[in-house]
């Protein structure tokens, strides 16, 4: 089943992947791919876009119109490719750093404007690529290479961010459920308006060495012990949720006018209904 | 009389408009803010999409977005946004996409004095973003250039497959002068991009000449390729090979040189018989154009000269004409950016005198006059 | 053929409107035309300055030198601006806000209550901005006062119309006063 999907969805000749053996991204390319195949994605009218970073170099092996750009401003050429192209789908592959850190003020202001633009974020809680230094979601007292002594700062509570900031669809998976992770990516792309979908993976290299986790597998053991599935903890006090993370769709509001409907609505007005 | 009282920023828009302007993403910034304004009102009735992005970062990506989807996008800003820009305007070239950005200069340095006129990003537009570039700039001194030289940085960023900076002053930008915009003659027809190979499978927009500009189809139209500021092959995929590499940063500066002279414009006045030139451009050239006629009745020999295209800078010319004279004064309202670029014309083919306009005020033709008599009278 | 003008007030008279109104008239009349004003904190409160030249022949620096017209609609402006005009230039100012200034033989100085007479005739100040336009039609008339209202019509909020009309004639009727108690001159433009 894999097999039909990489060859239909993937860039064949551009593999082999340049993650690092154990890395979580691949269970997460291999749940959108699921994902695309369950919402029969138009290869020709579908544009991805990255910005920089070990997720980021997701576009590269996906057979589409893909647009690999500046670090942190993936959301906002998604926002301008979208805006007047009703016909495409656009879907926008982040890392945390990249998507919280330097393009933090971006990605709260690409919620609020709910454009139908589904982004998705591979949280591994580290600076990947440049060899492991703290993220905004990097937990506290965990080590980096630049926090050496622990990390001090508070983590990002990515999906309450993007609620905060008004996104209609927000929702969480982690590596060690694939296809939950399948099931809202799929959700995701079908929402009317911005959807988010936070997905938690491992950097054994840059994360786990440091911190305890003597291999992969430790990680995602950990991923699914601190899982709750929002359902389950809709009845949780907030003592018993400490050190959790709720999983499953957290949002998902239907009714609301997406930005290009308004932009469209404009237009037609001034043209007297004509297109 | 269909003669109309219109701002230069105004013009810029109409310019826009006429060249195929259907996005605009911009952030509120004095003295350019008209523009933005103008755009969010216009823009829905031809078709097109405005929006207001978070800060001057996003606004060029969303336009280098939208014109990746197929749309001439342009935005406008001032010095401390353009500063915001660099990042992205760095990408556009490195990805060859088409965008226009109007940088309505203001005194600076930082957020300096935001009503204040300067020429002081003159240097910011040619070397702002990081690696080797090459860049194309256009500096209106009227009303009607605002108009008409919004068309042709159109006209050039599809040719060229890159960005285009028209750079305008406070002065320029919020003046008001009587244009028809109807009849405006020798209008530039800008350029659809395309045709594009039916063959979409395996298509390479980078597979061009080594003197030509990427050509790009929208994305999302079954051409599935990539785009990325990384250094890239053919098919826009990262390449770290050193001939590719090489090849690559070779044809980015090579398709400006190509068309460096089609591109070349300039205003030139009594030079004929001058014994000193006064180059300036923007706001200045008009002080300028003053302090010469005031000088020429007086009988002095002085000649005026305007590069409009001021990047690349109109070397040929300005080296010629330095050969004639004996005196070049360069006015600019900064401490002397452009006057490096006439020194590297000129060598030494006459004196340079350089008068700076360093107040937050358009240098006066009186400014300019003294200077000319002073330089004639050593 | 060249004139500088210069309207001179506070923020909030309109003066900035009055200077492109007027630019537009001279437009329409066949002129060219360059307008501009001061920008930011100096054109609220204080002495702000919108300006105006008019010309048959291409206008370089954009800015006036020396004027050749002064309206000044408050004593700040008027204090800041009565030097940067020509000899033999023409002087308007509001007696409601300037005091009377001393002769001056290089100057003509023409004097009218025009905020005060448009708030006893139409009740706001608001359009004191129109009344000067109407004026200036009368005491220096470079462009004719038809051409003006037209220009003036074309810029004001439609459901304005009648009150600017009124203003305007307002001014008119102050300008010819002026002409009768100060003597009439002859321009040549």
């Amino acid at each position: 089943m894999i097999g039909e999907l990489t060859n239909k969805y993937l860039r064949m000749d551009r593999l082999p992947h340049m993650w690092c053996p154990g890395c979580g991204h691949g269970i997460a390319l291999g749940a959108l791919l699921r994902a695309f195949d369950r919402v029969k994605i138009d290869k020709d009218k579908t544009v991805i876009l990255s910005g920089i970073g070990c997720a980021s170099r997701a576009v590269g092996y996906l057979d589409f119109s893909t647009v690999h750009t500046t670090h942190g401003r993936a959301l906002a050429f998604a926002t301008g490719l979208r805006l007047l192209r009703d016909d495409v789908k656009v879907i926008v592959i982040m890392g945390d750093g990249d998507a919280l850190a330097i393009g933090g003020n971006h990605f709260i202001h690409a919620c609020r404007r709910n454009i139908d633009i589904t982004a998705i974020v591979l949280n591994n809680q580290i600076y990947g690529m440049t060899g492991g230094q703290s993220s905004p979601t990097t937990p506290q007292s965990r080590l980096s290479t630049t926090t050496p002594y622990g990390n001090f700062a508070r983590a990002f509570d990515f999906c309450n961010l993007a609620i905060g900031a008004g996104a209609t669809y927000v929702a969480r998976a982690t590596a060690y459920h694939a296809s939950l992770m399948t099931e809202l990516y799929a959700n995701a792309i079908k929402h009317h308006g911005f959807s988010f979908v936070e997905t938690f993976t491992q950097c054994p290299v840059n994360y786990g060495r440091r911190n305890k986790f003597p291999d992969p597998a430790s990680m995602l053991q950990y991923m699914k012990d601190i899982s709750v599935p929002f359902k389950v903890a809709q009845n949780m006090g907030s003592d018993e949720l400490q050190g959790k993370i709720v999983i499953g769709e957290l949002i998902k509001e239907k009714e609301d006018v997406e930005l290009n409907e308004v932009v469209r609505e404009r237009i037609m007005k001034f043209r007297g209904g004509a297109q | 009389m269909s003669a109309k009282l219109v701002q230069g920023n105004e013009a810029v828009v109409y310019g826009a408009f006429n060249a195929g302007l259907k996005f605009f993403a911009g952030y509120p910034i004095t003295p350019s803010t008209e523009i933005a304004e103008m755009c969010s009102r216009d823009l829905p009735k031809v078709g097109g999409a405005f929006i207001q992005m978070e800060d001057e970062i996003s606004s060029i990506a969303a336009c280098i977005g939208a014109s990746l989807a197929g749309f001439r996008s342009m935005s406008a800003t001032s010095g401390p946004g353009f500063s915001l820009m660099q990042e992205n305007i760095g990408y556009a070239i490195m990805a060859e996409v088409p965008i226009v950005i109007v940088d309505v200069q203001r005194m600076g340095p930082s957020t300096g004095i935001a009503t204040a006129p300067s020429q002081s990003d003159y240097m910011q537009v040619r070397w702002g973003t990081h690696g080797d570039h090459p860049m194309v700039s256009f500096a209106p001194f009227s009303v009607e250039e605002c108009f008409t030289e919004a068309i042709r940085a159109f006209y050039w960023s599809e040719k060229i497959s890159s960005v285009v900076v028209l750079l305008l002053d406070e002065v320029v930008a919020h003046m008001r002068e009587g244009i028809d915009i109807d009849n405006v003659e020798n209008i530039l027809e800008v350029p659809d991009r395309g045709p594009f190979s039916e063959e979409k499978e395996g298509f390479r927009p980078y597979k061009v000449d080594r003197d030509k500009g990427a050509k790009l189809p929208p994305l999302g139209t079954g051409y599935r390729f990539n785009v990325t500021g990384l250094v890239h092959d053919e098919m826009g995929f990262p390449v770290e090979d050193p001939e590719k590499t090489g090849d690559l940063i070779r044809r980015l500066h090579n398709k400006i040189d190509a068309v460096e002279d089609e591109m070349a414009s300039y205003d030139e006045r009594y030079t004929e018989d001058a014994d000193v030139i006064v180059i300036s451009y923007g706001s200045v050239a008009r002080s300028s154009l003053r302090a010469v006629r005031e000088l020429r009745k007086n009988n002095v020999k002085v000649g005026f000269f305007r590069p409009i295209t001021v990047w690349p800078f109109p070397s040929k010319r300005v080296r010629e004409l330095s050969k004639k004279v004996k005196n070049i004064v360069v006015a600019e309202m900064s401490m002397g950016q452009m006057v490096h670029e006439v020194e590297r014309s000129v060598g030494d083919s006459c004196q340079i005198t350089l008068l700076q306009g360093i107040k937050g005020e358009l240098i006066t033709p009186d400014a300019i006059h003294n200077t000319v008599s002073e330089v004639i009278s050593k | 053929m060249t004139k500088e003008l210069r309207f001179a007030g506070t923020g909030g008279q309109g003066l900035i409107l009055a200077a492109i109104i007027y630019a537009e008239a001279a437009l329409y009349d066949g002129h060219r035309v360059l307008q501009s004003q001061s920008y930011g904190p100096e054109s609220r409160g204080g002495a702000s300055k919108a300006d105006c030249i008019v010309s048959d022949t291409e206008i370089d620096y954009p800015k006036v030198y020396l004027a050749d017209f002064l309206l000044a609609m408050s004593q700040k402006a008027f204090d800041k601006y009565k030097a940067d005009v020509k000899k033999g230039s023409v002087v308007l100012f509001d007696s409601t806000y300037v005091e009377i200034p001393e002769k001056d033989e290089n100057i003509i100085y023409f004097s009218a209550p025009i905020s005060k007479t448009v708030r006893d005739k139409i009740g706001k100040e608001l359009a004191s901005n129109i009344a000067a336009l109407g004026t200036i039609s009368v005491i220096y008339p470079l462009v004719g006062e038809e051409i003006l209202l037209k220009a003036i019509l074309h810029r004001v909020p439609k459901a304005t119309t009648e009150l600017n009309k009124s203003a305007f004639n307002v001014g008119k009727k102050l300008g010819k006063e002026i002409l009768e108690s100060q003597g009439s001159i002859e321009f040549v433009f």
